[in-house]
């Protein structure tokens, strides 16, 4: 299991596509933010904290597909069906590899971003606890959608319908903690909230995805 | 005949205008679509009997 | 004698063969006693005047938008515990119907909107919980469209459903966290005292149950028409292989 882990790493930093990409797309969104709305610093700071968290989300979504995909189609997963590892192993090492290369990149790339984004001072420490608790939930989330829709050629745009309705309350419950810390309120209960999903979402994640895997490698 | 809706008129008509659309789209899309499984079942079967 | 005997697709079709037409005329008697007493029959309220009549609409298909995903989630049960083929055809069935009713009570809700709370969309609590509820409907039907192998799809779209079941539920909870709401109370209550007045109450209820009816007919139509697409290609595999 950790020697799957370690080499689902590898072949990420190798390849350099989750990593580098998730990064440079969420850079890209928040630069295109002021294009849109304009350049004002108040009303960014207002919306900073939203930005932030979608951005992350959408760079997550971005490299889901990968954690299946190229296994199944080279036969990596029947290999893996196959040996003593539970699938639930198989599917919770993936998703905590996913984790690694792409949703603790993105917390630590959200600080500087969210300096561009004029977020106010009192957000920084609840931005990054927010994204650090609540990013393995949109890897563990994903990775369910990605092994529900690994058989489905070009399912790209299924995945992304498939997993980011379910994404919903992770986003709300995590950018309303970096909201209220930015407009002064206690941002503990949210922030609570959001990492008990997170902790379901770990826990509970890797079954159902294990379940789907089963199905679409039968 | 109608009864006098006041100046929600659209409002209420819309709504009963819309809906029934909605469901009249939804019933009419589920009979031609048991029409159509129907007739291609039935066909289906006669080609199976004819060849044994 | 017990219900899993109607699971075999022949025995069920001769049963809804039989039962359909009863339960088709019954429908359109209910809907059309309600939806021409509320509509011509009713007092206008005496803050919303007519708008109020909307209120015949709404109420059943936003009724029947919730408990249809939960009829598609008690089938997805059904099919991944024991295996009927019919429970897996009516949850994709349903799924259509689910998802005009939560459009029709989105529309009759921002047609009434307007008026009363002087905008046609807010993002209250319970609208947006519909807008994700209709999110939800579109991705297990696209997850249906998406995969060949019925067996397959009906696994996947089954446990898409157990799943999709949590985090709606979730969602509902997280949105009322997040913004204050518009919304009157329940409308339906048993209660007397805190349900919608009578001279609504009543053909409200001849309403939902026309709603309830409608649905009924129509997911045993379209069950059928999935066992007869089913058969179809079981047919044609045969065909093929011969």
């Amino acid at each position: 299991m950790i020697a799957l882990f370690k080499r689902d790493i590898m072949l990420a930093f190798r390849s350099g596509g989750g990593f580098g990409l998730a990064l440079s797309f969420f850079l890209i969104v928040v630069m295109f933010v002021p294009f849109g709305v304009g350049a004002d610093l108040a009303l960014l700071a207002i919306i900073a904290p939203g930005i932030l968290w979608i951005g992350a989300l959408l760079a997550c979504l971005l490299s889901l597909d990968r954690i299946f995909q190229l296994d199944f189609e080279d036969g990596t997963l029947d290999v893996l069906a196959t040996s003593p590892l539970p699938g639930e192993a198989i599917t919770g090492a993936k998703a905590a590899a996913h984790w690694v290369t792409t949703g603790l990149p993105l917390t630590l790339a959200a600080a500087p971003l969210g300096y561009l984004l004029n977020l106010p001072s009192e957000a920084y420490f609840w931005l990054v606890a927010s994204l650090l608790t609540g990013t393995p939930a949109l890897s563990f989330i994903g990775s369910f959608g990605a092994a529900i829709t690994v058989g489905v050629k070009r399912g790209g745009l299924l995945l992304s319908l498939l997993v980011l309705p379910l994404y919903i309350p992770t986003l709300i419950f995590g950018a309303q903690t970096v909201t209220r810390a930015a407009t002064g309120q206690d941002p503990l209960s949210t922030w609570a909230m959001m990492t008990g999903l997170s902790l379901f979402a770990v826990a509970a994640m890797p079954l159902a995805a294990a379940l789907a895997l089963r199905v679409n490698l039968r | 005949m109608t009864p006098d809706l006041g100046k929600y008129a659209d409002a209420v008509l819309s709504a009963y205008g819309i809906s029934v659309l909605l469901l009249a789209g939804l019933i009419w899309l589920s009979l031609t679509q048991s029409a159509r499984a129907r007739k291609k079942l039935a066909e289906e079967e006669k080609r199976h009997r004819k060849n044994g | 004698m017990s219900v899993w005997k109607y699971a075999n697709p022949a025995k069920f079709m001769s049963l809804s063969g039989r039962v359909l037409p009863v339960l088709t005329v019954l429908s359109g008697a209910f809907l059309l006693v309600g939806l021409v007493w509320g509509f011509f029959f009713t007092p206008d309220d005496y803050k919303q005047g007519s708008t109020v009549k909307i209120i015949f609409l709404h109420v059943p298909s936003a009724f029947l938008a919730i408990n249809i995903w939960i009829m598609m989630l008690v089938t997805s049960l059904i099919w991944f515990i024991r295996r009927h083929h019919v429970s897996a055809l009516a949850a994709k069935a349903a799924a259509p119907i689910g998802i005009t009713m939560t459009l029709i009570a989105l529309f009759t809700g921002a047609i009434w909107g307007k008026p009363m709370w002087g905008t046609y969309w807010a993002w209250d609590p319970r609208l947006t919980s519909f807008m994700i509820l209709f999110v939800f409907y579109l991705g297990y039907m696209a997850l249906w469209t998406a995969i060949e192998d019925r067996d397959t799809a009906a696994d996947l779209t089954s446990i898409l459903c157990m799943v999709g079941s949590v985090f709606a539920l979730l969602s509902r909870y997280a949105v009322n966290f997040w913004n204050q709401g518009l919304h009157q109370g329940a409308s339906l209550s048993v209660d007397a005292e805190t349900h919608v007045d009578n001279a609504f109450y009543l053909p409200l209820l001849v309403c939902i149950a026309g709603f309830v009816l409608l649905f009924v007919s129509l997911v045993l139509l379209r069950t059928r028409t999935e066992i007869r697409l089913r058969r179809l290609s079981a047919l044609q595999v045969r065909g093929s292989a011969t």
